[in-house]
């Protein structure tokens, strides 16, 4: 797919937020077949498709879109940690959701208004976005205001993932968002959402010692490898292979 | 300001009277994904063609069968551009579009209420989803305006399913973006 936009592309931007949607939509594909009833496995399909629509702009804008999802190594992928977790149980891939649509939506709210090279999809993607978060916070209320068995696995997920959430804000070369200030949006609206699950806002850091700000920089979780291989088998099996 | 020669408005309209290849009720030009032709020299063209959503998979059977229909019109070289800006909108369906959507059993979008992106309001849990000065969705088999949402996410991204209340039927929602 081809993309119009201005010549001077801030690479490590396009790839950081190419491969978090990259990743994630990976991820939501893996529930194909999998999911708890038929309407979930259609919308986190649904939502896998938009994402991946969204990476190959992005990372369109940086390279070969097939060349860098298909030929690159794990240190060289920028993706967020958080994007690359195990989709683990349902409650576990809606707090994934609930957390990364919730940011992206903030940014790509911030980057549609700008100028820059990365405008013309935000524009597009908040829009797609939306529904993405809307998803993810009508389940987490479910979830959390359930059984309690729903709600204990719910919050044991909120807890688990939020070690991840720090990235989100860490700067990226060439990413020109007031992250500081999505980060306190950010914060606020996980809050409501939670609150009003009957949910308790994680404790804790949001970043621990091993895992601050690594993704962006090439540095991964061990899950991340196995994902890689599933996700590029085919295409390093049989090079240029097409349907 | 763009001029459109005669041969343009001619391709333009051949290109637009492609049918959708997920709905195929609906034509390109009705869903309002054809945005300009371009004519060089004599026979080379280039189609500026938008996606409904990001990662619509159909762009790419709508762009080859655009090609092939220019080239039976004579165009030896056809190059479709997928371009973003400004970003499609189901207010870009035309009012035929609409009609036909209804018809083939589809409630169409709503007129959108605000340009740009939705504000970051968080609403309750809703399945009958009747905010206040909001359109009801009307049921496209009985004309009933009590429907409630059953998923978010349907057949394909662009719609959301639904049954209606009244005749229990459930149907397919082309959600408003």
């Amino acid at each position: 797919m081809t993309a119009t936009g201005p010549a001077t592309v801030p690479v490590t931007a396009a790839l950081a937020l190419g491969d978090d949607a990259l990743v994630i939509s990976h991820r939501l594909g893996e529930w194909a077949g999998h999911a708890p009833v038929l309407e979930e496995e259609v919308a986190l399909a649904n939502i896998a498709l938009d994402l991946l629509g969204q990476a190959r702009v992005l990372l369109s804008l940086a390279g070969d879109e097939d060349e860098l999802a298909y030929l690159r190594e794990e240190r060289a992928f920028r993706n967020l940690q958080l994007v690359e977790q195990p989709n683990g149980d349902f409650a576990h891939t809606i707090a994934r959701q609930l957390y990364f649509s919730t940011y992206q939506q903030l940014l790509y709210d911030e980057l549609a208004t700008g100028t820059g090279p990365f405008a013309p999809l935000a524009a597009k993607a908040v829009k797609e976005v939306v529904y993405h978060r809307d998803h993810a916070e009508q389940w987490t209320l479910r979830l959390g205001d359930g059984t309690e068995t729903s709600h204990e696995r719910m919050q044991r997920a909120c807890d688990v993932l939020w070690r991840f959430t720090g990235e989100m804000f860490q700067p990226v070369e060439g990413l020109d968002a007031d992250l500081p200030a999505l980060e306190t949006r950010w914060l606020e609206s996980v809050t409501d959402v939670l609150g009003r699950a009957g949910l308790t806002v994680p404790e804790g850091p949001r970043t621990g010692a091993w895992s601050a700000g690594a993704g962006r920089q090439g540095v991964h979780t061990e899950p991340f490898g196995r994902m890689l291989a599933e996700m590029q088998h085919l295409h390093r099996s049989h090079p240029g292979a097409s349907w | 300001m763009v001029t459109t020669t005669a041969l343009e408005a001619e391709l333009l309209e051949l290109a637009g009277a492609v049918p959708d290849p997920e709905l195929p009720v609906l034509t390109l030009r009705e869903l309002g994904v054809l945005r300009a032709v371009h004519v060089h020299g004599t026979d080379s063209v280039e189609v500026d063609l938008t996606p409904t959503y990001t990662g619509c998979p159909a762009i790419e059977a709508m762009s080859l069968d655009i090609e092939q229909v220019l080239r039976a019109h004579g165009m030896r070289e056809v190059t479709v551009r997928t371009v973003l800006t400004p970003a499609w909108s189901t207010d870009d369906i035309t009012p035929e579009g609409r009609e036909k959507l209804r018809e083939f059993g589809i409630a169409p979008p709503r007129v959108r209420q605000e340009i740009g992106p939705v504000p970051l309001t968080l609403g309750p849990t809703r399945t009958q989803d009747t905010q206040s000065g909001t359109e009801p969705v009307r049921c496209p088999h009985c004309g009933s305006a009590g429907t409630e949402l059953l998923s978010r996410f349907s057949s394909t991204a662009c719609k959301a399913l639904r049954r209606c209340l009244a005749c229990r039927e459930p149907f397919d929602h082309f959600k408003e973006l």
